[in-house]
C-alpha cells in the first residue's frame, strides 16, 4: 500500500512537470520531407522582446517558411539586430544569408502589441520591405502568418498561403466534427458535430461558407453551412444519394451528384437548393465534380469506359456537352480537383494496390505521381496551386498531409487524438 | 462525467450482446429508423405486417441477408443469385413486405466513388429482384459507401466482409 502510494504520487509529480513543460498546441506534429533543390537562404532573427510574448512570431514565421520546402533557415545565434540601422550586412553573407528578416515588439498602452518587421536584401545590402502593424495578443499567430507571406511574396514571386484556412472532419469514436483550422493546423475549431458520418467538405470561393455531406438524416444529404455563424442549410435532399458538392467560381451554383433519377450523376442546383439542372448523361457512375477556374467546364470521375477514369466535359445551355477522358494510365483515377490557374488537376491514381496523389497537365496531359504512400485520399490545391493537401494513414489513423507539386517536399501533420480525413485547402483571405 | 458513464455503459452493453450478429441490427436501426421495430432477432411477429417465419427460420435460404463482391465490382456473382431470387420470390408472394438494400465497399479509394460504388452494389440486387416478379415500390437501395464498416479491420479478410449487399426487411 506505501509502494502503490509512493509511485502514486511520483506519477503525479511527473504529470504535472510534463502538463508544465507541455506546449499550448501540443496536439500537433508537424514533420518536412526533402526540399526543392534551389532553396533560399534565410535567417531569421527574434524580435525585440518578443519573448514575454504569449507566442513568438519568429517561430511561427520560421515554420511556415520552412515547411514551404522553398527555404533554408540560416543560423542567427549570437545576432540579434531589431532595425535596419542594426545590420551588419558582412555577418550575415558570412554564414550564407542571402536574406534577413528582423523585428521588433512594443506593449502599448492600450494592451496591442505593434510590431515592427523588415526584410533586408543581405547581398544588394537593402530593405526589401516591411510592415508596422498592431494586433491582440490572441491575433498573433495571424500577424506571424501575415509576415510570412509577405516574405514569401517577396523573394519567391508567388503569393503566399500562410494566412489560409483548410477544412478537414475528425472522427472520434462515433464523433463526427467538421473542422477549420490555419493552414499550419493550428486554431482548430469545430463547425459542427455529429454522431453520423461527415464527407466531402469544400469551401465556397469567398471562404464564407463550407458545403458538405451529412448522413445524419439516415442518407447523404448535401448541406450548407456559413463558418462564422452556424447557420446551417439543406441544398440536397432529394430521393436516394445526395453527395460530392462543388461551388461554382461565382459562389451562386453548386455541382451536386444525386441517385434521384437512377445511378449518380451530377447535377447543377443553385447554392440556396433551387433550379436544379442534370449535367452527365451516362449509364454509369459519374461523381466528385470539380470546376474550371472559368466555371466553363468540369471534371469528374466516370466508370463509363469500364473503370474509373477522370473525364471533362463543357458546361452549355444544353447541359450535355460530350465528355472527354483525360486519364489512361492504370484502371482507377478518382477525385479530381482543378488548379486555381486551370493548368492542371490532381487526383488519387492507384497503382499496385497503392493510392498515390498524383497530378496531370492538361495541355501536355503528362501524369506524375507524387507521393509514394499506401492510402492517400481527398487531395486539394493550395490556393497559390504550390501545393496539394491531402489525407493519408500511418498505422490505420488518418493524418493530413501536403505535398509540393513537384513531389520534392512533403509535410506531415499529426494530431496526438482523432482519426483525420476529407481535408480541403480553403481560399486566400480577403478573396472575394 | 455522467456522459462518460454512459458511453462506457454502451461499451458494456454491446460487448455482452457481441455474440450475435450485433452489427446488422445496428444498420437497421440507424438507416430504417423505424422505431423500435430494428430489435428483430427472433422476436418476430409485427402484426398486420407479413410473417416473417421463413426470413428467420435458420434453414431457410431466407434467413442469408447478405451478398458479397469482388474488389472493385458490383456484379452479383453466381453463388448468391439463388439467395437473392428467393428474397425475389418472397415479395412477389408477400405484396406487403418491402426491402432496403444498403450497399457497402471496403475502405479503400475514393469515399465518394464508393458512395455511388455501393449505390450500384445495391441497385444490382434491386434490379435482379424486380426482374424476378418483385416490385420496385417494395425495394429502396440505398449506399452507405465505405462509412459504416462491419469488419473494422485493415486487412482483406475485413475489406472482403465489407464489400457487402444487404437485405434488410421493414418492420421486422
Amino acid at each position: 500500500m506505501l509502494i502503490s502510494s509512493r509511485y502514486l504520487s511520483r506519477w503525479l509529480f511527473f504529470f504535472l512537470v510534463w502538463l508544465l513543460c507541455k506546449p499550448l498546441n501540443a496536439a500537433l506534429d508537424i514533420e518536412i520531407f526533402g526540399g526543392g533543390a534551389t532553396q533560399i537562404p534565410i535567417a531569421i532573427a527574434p524580435f525585440a522582446a518578443e519573448s514575454r510574448l504569449p507566442q513568438s512570431i519568429t517561430s511561427v514565421v520560421t515554420a511556415d517558411l520552412q515547411r514551404s520546402g522553398l527555404f533554408r533557415i540560416v543560423d542567427s545565434a549570437g545576432l540579434a539586430p531589431h532595425n535596419p540601422a542594426g545590420v551588419v550586412y558582412a555577418d550575415w553573407a558570412n554564414r550564407g544569408a542571402s536574406a534577413l528578416v528582423i523585428g521588433e515588439t512594443n506593449l502599448l498602452p492600450d494592451g496591442q502589441i505593434e510590431i515592427r518587421f523588415y526584410l533586408m536584401d543581405v547581398a544588394k545590402r537593402v530593405q526589401l520591405t516591411s510592415l508596422v502593424t498592431s494586433v491582440s495578443a490572441a491575433q498573433l499567430r495571424a500577424a506571424a502568418h501575415r509576415i510570412a507571406d509577405i516574405v514569401f511574396e517577396a523573394l519567391t514571386g508567388n503569393i503566399g498561403v500562410f494566412s489560409s484556412r483548410i477544412a478537414y472532419v475528425m472522427k472520434q469514436g462515433e464523433n463526427y466534427a467538421l473542422q477549420v483550422a490555419d493552414a499550419d493546423g493550428f486554431n482548430a475549431q469545430s463547425v459542427i458535430e455529429y454522431s453520423e458520418p461527415i464527407i466531402s467538405p469544400v469551401w465556397s470561393p469567398d471562404g464564407s461558407k463550407i458545403a458538405y455531406v451529412s448522413f445524419a438524416n439516415k442518407k447523404p444529404v448535401v448541406y450548407v453551412q456559413t463558418v462564422a455563424t452556424g447557420e446551417r442549410r439543406v441544398v440536397a435532399n432529394f430521393k436516394g444519394s445526395n453527395s460530392a458538392p462543388a461551388w461554382s467560381p461565382d459562389g451562386k451554383k453548386l455541382a451536386v451528384v444525386l441517385t434521384t433519377q437512377g445511378n449518380s450523376q451530377i447535377f447543377l442546383i443553385n447554392a440556396d437548393g433551387g433550379g436544379l439542372q442534370r449535367l452527365t448523361r451516362s449509364a454509369g457512375i459519374d461523381t466528385e465534380p470539380s470546376f474550371s477556374p472559368d466555371g466553363r467546364s468540369i471534371i469528374f470521375t466516370s466508370d463509363r469506359g469500364g473503370s474509373p477514369q477522370i473525364y471533362r466535359m463543357a458546361i452549355t445551355e444544353t447541359a450535355s456537352g460530350a465528355a472527354e477522358r483525360l486519364t489512361f494510365e492504370g484502371n482507377y483515377n478518382v477525385s479530381p480537383d482543378f488548379s486555381r490557374d486551370g493548368k492542371s488537376f490532381t487526383f488519387i491514381h492507384r497503382h499496385n494496390n497503392q493510392f498515390n496523389v498524383a497530378i496531370q497537365d492538361i495541355a501536355t496531359r503528362q501524369m506524375q505521381i507524387l507521393t509514394k504512400s499506401q492510402f492517400d485520399e481527398s487531395p486539394s490545391f493550395a490556393p497559390n496551386d504550390m501545393m496539394i493537401l491531402y489525407a493519408t494513414e500511418i498505422g490505420g489513423r488518418g493524418i493530413l498531409s501536403a505535398v509540393s507539386r513537384d513531389g520534392q517536399t512533403r509535410q506531415q501533420l499529426t494530431m496526438q487524438i482523432g482519426d483525420i480525413r476529407e481535408p480541403v485547402w480553403g481560399p486566400l483571405p480577403g478573396l472575394k | 462525467m455522467k456522459k462518460i458513464c454512459s458511453v462506457f455503459m454502451i461499451c458494456l452493453l454491446s460487448a455482452c450482446a457481441s455474440q450475435k450478429t450485433q452489427p446488422t441490427a445496428e444498420v437497421v436501426e440507424r438507416s430504417i429508423g423505424t422505431d423500435g421495430g430494428a430489435a428483430a432477432e427472433g422476436s418476430g411477429l409485427a402484426t398486420g405486417g407479413p410473417t416473417f417465419h421463413s426470413l428467420q427460420d435458420p434453414d431457410s435460404i431466407l434467413s442469408q441477408r447478405s451478398v458479397y463482391y469482388d474488389y472493385d465490382s458490383y456484379t452479383v456473382k453466381n453463388e448468391y443469385r439463388e439467395l437473392v431470387l428467393a428474397h425475389a420470390r418472397y415479395l412477389r408472394s408477400n405484396p406487403d413486405a418491402s426491402v432496403l438494400l444498403q450497399g457497402n465497399t471496403d475502405e479503400r479509394g475514393s469515399r465518394e466513388y464508393n458512395l455511388a460504388l455501393g449505390q450500384r452494389r445495391a441497385d444490382s440486387v434491386k434490379n435482379m429482384m424486380t426482374l424476378a416478379g418483385a416490385r420496385d415500390a417494395q425495394i429502396e437501395s440505398v449506399s452507405l459507401g465505405e462509412e459504416k464498416p462491419r469488419a473494422m479491420g485493415h486487412d482483406e479478410s475485413s475489406w472482403a466482409e465489407n464489400r457487402r449487399t444487404d437485405i434488410l426487411y421493414h418492420g421486422e
